[in-house]
């Protein structure tokens, strides 16, 4: 197999990683919103927890997309 | 009809000279003084958050919109990061934080709304951290700063921090080791998570913007590749929504810099104790 065939199947397997991203979001903000429907007077002092923990959730599936980029442009 | 242009993402993130300064040589280590476009970029972002606060600090008890907008930039660093995750003893760091805050917000920015994209061939403002250089600058910066802080004020007693209690001998040594690599691996995330956004996020953006173009030359050509402006729309309407998430994750990113730099200087300001 020729190291650019090789390149482009690896960029595309890497992309998987986001998968995990893509669960640990959903489950953040379902809990999130579950918590928030019982307790809605608490539900608006929370909102900065949750933007931090999405942030920090995305940044899992960040480094996969950008280790994809990394093998297709840089090696 | 002409060739559409080749699909070339990453072109964006070319490092160009706009200016040729002098180069110096100290010690083994090369200083090239050139302006180049993230050079002018970080100037123009320097100059604008300047302006901003100039203007917009005043004292009026009825704050006009500008006061709100520089106030409530404020708030996000004293009142919702700062005040609840140290506490009082954390307000001598705000000065700190809040530069950290303001500067990789106009940064981001500035790489959204104020891109002058493609002037006589160069792009004279481009999305300064979208360069592993600068948030790693950044991220070493706050890190490095919180670290030796943690000496200074606790001396040699600091390094209990990767004492984990209650596990005997050899496990409490197997865990200073891993809590060692979790705590030094942190300015690394820190630059990735900023310069992963960034660069993906412009990326993406470039993408879309590759397509319109490719498709609608497609559509040109005549036939029955005119259905070809279907998709080439679609893609229009993707970079509209793109732009606007591009908008908060800019935001987003900054708020989260600076609230993991802020959780990073409450073991510092509150260690061994709590609030």
């Amino acid at each position: 197999m020729e190291a650019e065939a090789a390149k482009l199947i690896g960029a595309g397997l890497a992309t998987s990683g986001m998968i995990g991203a893509g669960v640990g979001l959903g489950v953040l903000f379902g809990n999130y919103l579950q918590a928030a429907i019982r307790n809605p007077s608490a539900a608006a002092s929370q909102q900065p927890m949750l933007f931090l923990g999405m942030a920090l959730t995305e940044t899992m599936g960040l480094f996969a997309f950008v280790v994809s980029l990394l093998i297709l442009f840089v090696f | 009809m002409a060739e559409a242009p080749k699909i070339d993402p990453m072109h964006q993130f070319l490092i160009q000279k706009i200016w040729d300064g002098p180069v110096f040589q100290v010690g083994g280590l090369t200083f090239d003084m050139s302006i180049t476009n993230s050079v002018a970029s970080m100037l123009v972002g320097a100059t604008v958050l300047v302006l901003f606060f100039l203007l917009s600090a005043r004292r009026e008890v009825v704050p006009n919109r500008a006061q709100v907008a520089a106030e409530s930039l404020y708030n996000i660093v004293d009142g919702v990061l700062v005040t609840p995750i140290i506490g009082a003893h954390g307000r001598p760091y705000i000065p700190y934080l809040f530069t950290l805050f303001c500067t990789v917000f106009v940064l981001n920015l500035m790489g959204v709304v104020l891109s002058v994209g493609s002037l006589a061939g160069q792009t004279w403002t481009f999305t300064v951290t979208s360069q592993l250089a600068i948030t790693a600058t950044l991220a070493v910066l706050t890190f490095f700063s919180v670290f030796i802080l943690g000496f200074i004020k606790h001396g040699p007693k600091f390094l209990t921090l990767f004492w984990v209690p209650g596990m005997g001998v050899l496990g409490g040594a197997a865990m200073v080791i891993i809590e060692m690599i979790s705590y030094f691996v942190r300015p690394v995330t820190l630059a990735m998570r900023l310069f992963g956004n960034m660069m993906g996020g412009h990326v993406v953006l470039s993408l879309f913007g590759s397509f319109v173009v490719g498709l609608g030359v497609l559509a040109f050509s005549g036939g029955l590749a005119t259905l070809a402006i279907i998709p080439a729309t679609l893609s229009f309407a993707m970079i509209v929504a793109l732009t606007g998430l591009e908008l908060v994750v800019a935001l987003l990113q900054a708020f989260v810099f600076v609230a993991l730099a802020t959780v990073y200087l409450n073991e510092v300001v509150n260690f061994g104790h709590g609030h």
